[in-house]
């Protein structure tokens, strides 16, 4: 079969993978609403949780779709769109594939008409990052159920454990949005781009925060996140402009 | 489940097993099944340098993130996101904060529970709202990376963590001093650490808190 990046059967095959990872989301979706119907978690929280996570999604979602189109350039639409859809996430996927273009001696950029580079691209994006694939599936239950049993031994040092590892991938972040600013020294202000938009989304979410509990505003809670993270980023709108790309 | 001998959690291991096995086998399969259609066999050459560049450090980073994040995502949550990703920059931000407003905790049942509804939903909208880029991919090319958005989408991750470091540092003030020191003295004087390295310095930063805040517990502060 004569080869192209967008031929139609890859998108007939990443079409039907796809199909098949949205099935094991409805499948455990449909599992977890009824236990919790079982577990009395009121019908509204149900809701509410999955309108919000809902919403919340839309941005991040989108953003994961630009990282398809950045993908496609070079490596058609197809194999960016099954690469997004599983595993991975966007600074993997182009890490991987500019790896493996590089290692092909191509440019980022120019659209690959050599099926055997194709296919190596895509060994190169599935293999590099299986690790989870590989274990989830064995150690996840031995982990568990090794944790629960911290819980039940000391119940309050239980949810302190939560909420410390919580806080510990939050810090994590926190520390990576001031990664640059040290620029600022040698004039460059572009380093406080990520702080201005954390400290936006930060405002945004305690306001909500203030506004929900002092006027008795229920749903502003339930929308909190996703405001802030919305208006967070287009907050970078100007403050790119301002502070310089 | 008619078997009444099966827990819930004993349920959602094993079809969380079996849905990994199967989709894992699936997506390794697609390169192979790729080589057959077009008869063509793979760059070895290129493959062992791709591979080489890639696959030690997204292995350590993946192995040591299936240790921190199996607690936080809970069984479901896990079996899900490792097979959809975009775990830290979506997943977990959505199931913590709909674990959060439902007032339920990662390990108990009801946390597990609520935690698979936020991801679950969270991987069926994601995978629809890809599916309606891909199909609407010309007119939105246009818009998407248009230098005006470009900026916004940029600033996902601070935006992300800006409302989120809000609920929990509030909630945990005298837990979150340390590890923001830390996590801020290191990020901004280490060169190495920047937006790809972010990804390992969360286990380092979830086992520190755990540590301290161990810590402050037995020391009766917290």
């Amino acid at each position: 079969m004569s080869f192209n990046v967008n031929h139609p059967i890859l998108f007939i095959i990443v079409g039907a993978i796809i199909a098949l990872v949205l099935a094991q989301s409805v499948f455990f979706l449909v599992r977890a609403v009824r236990r919790a119907h079982e577990l009395g978690i009121s019908k509204s929280t149900v809701k509410k949780t999955i309108s919000s996570s809902a919403i919340f999604t839309i941005a991040p979602a989108v953003s994961i779709l630009v990282g398809v189109l950045a993908l496609s350039k070079s490596l058609g639409v197809a194999l960016p769109w099954l690469r997004l859809s599983v595993i991975g996430s966007i600074t993997y996927e182009t890490v991987a594939a500019g790896n493996a273009l590089e290692a092909a001696g191509m440019s980022a950029g120019a659209t690959i008409t050599e099926p055997s580079i194709f296919i190596t691209i895509a060994w190169v994006m599935t293999v590099g990052i299986a690790a989870g694939l590989v274990f989830v599936p064995f150690v996840t239950k031995k982990l568990q159920s090794g944790l629960s049993k911290i819980g039940m031994k000391d119940k309050k040092w239980g949810e302190i454990f939560n909420n410390a590892m919580f806080l510990g991938m939050i810090s994590a972040f926190l520390g990576y949005v001031f990664c640059d600013v040290g620029l600022v020294f040698k004039g460059d202000t572009s380093g406080l781009i990520p702080v201005c938009v954390m400290a936006v989304s930060a405002v945004v979410m305690a306001v909500c925060g203030l506004v929900a509990t002092k006027a008795k505003i229920r749903w502003l809670t339930d929308y909190a996140l996703p405001m802030s993270l919305v208006i967070g980023m287009a907050s970078a709108i100007p403050l790119t402009a301002l502070l310089g790309a | 489940m008619k078997n009444e001998n099966i827990s819930y959690m004993d349920s959602v291991h094993r079809a969380g097993r079996i849905w990994g096995i199967v989709v894992g086998i699936v997506l390794l399969l697609f390169p192979a099944v790729l080589s057959l259609i077009f008869q063509t066999a793979p760059n070895l050459e290129v493959l062992w340098k791709g591979v080489l560049a890639t696959a030690p450090m997204y292995w350590a980073v993946g192995i040591v993130e299936i240790f921190t994040y199996v607690p936080m995502l809970g069984a479901g949550g896990t079996y899900l996101s490792f097979v959809t990703g975009n775990i830290s920059n979506l997943k977990l931000p959505c199931a913590i904060d709909a674990m959060e407003r439902a007032g339920v905790k990662a390990s108990d049942e009801e946390g597990e529970v609520i935690s698979t509804i936020a991801i679950a939903v969270s991987s069926i909208v994601t995978t629809l709202i890809i599916v309606i880029g891909v199909i609407c991919l010309v007119p939105l090319t246009s818009v998407l990376e248009s230098p005006v958005l470009v900026p916004a989408f940029d600033m996902i991750l601070p935006a992300l963590f800006g409302g989120l470091a809000v609920v929990f540092i509030s909630k945990n003030a005298k837990l979150a001093i340390a590890p923001i020191i830390l996590m801020l003295a290191l990020f901004i004087f280490v060169p190495a650490l920047n937006a790809s390295t972010v990804g390992i310095m969360v286990p380092v930063g979830v086992l520190f808190t755990v540590g301290v805040a161990r810590l402050l517990y037995k020391k009766g502060v917290l």
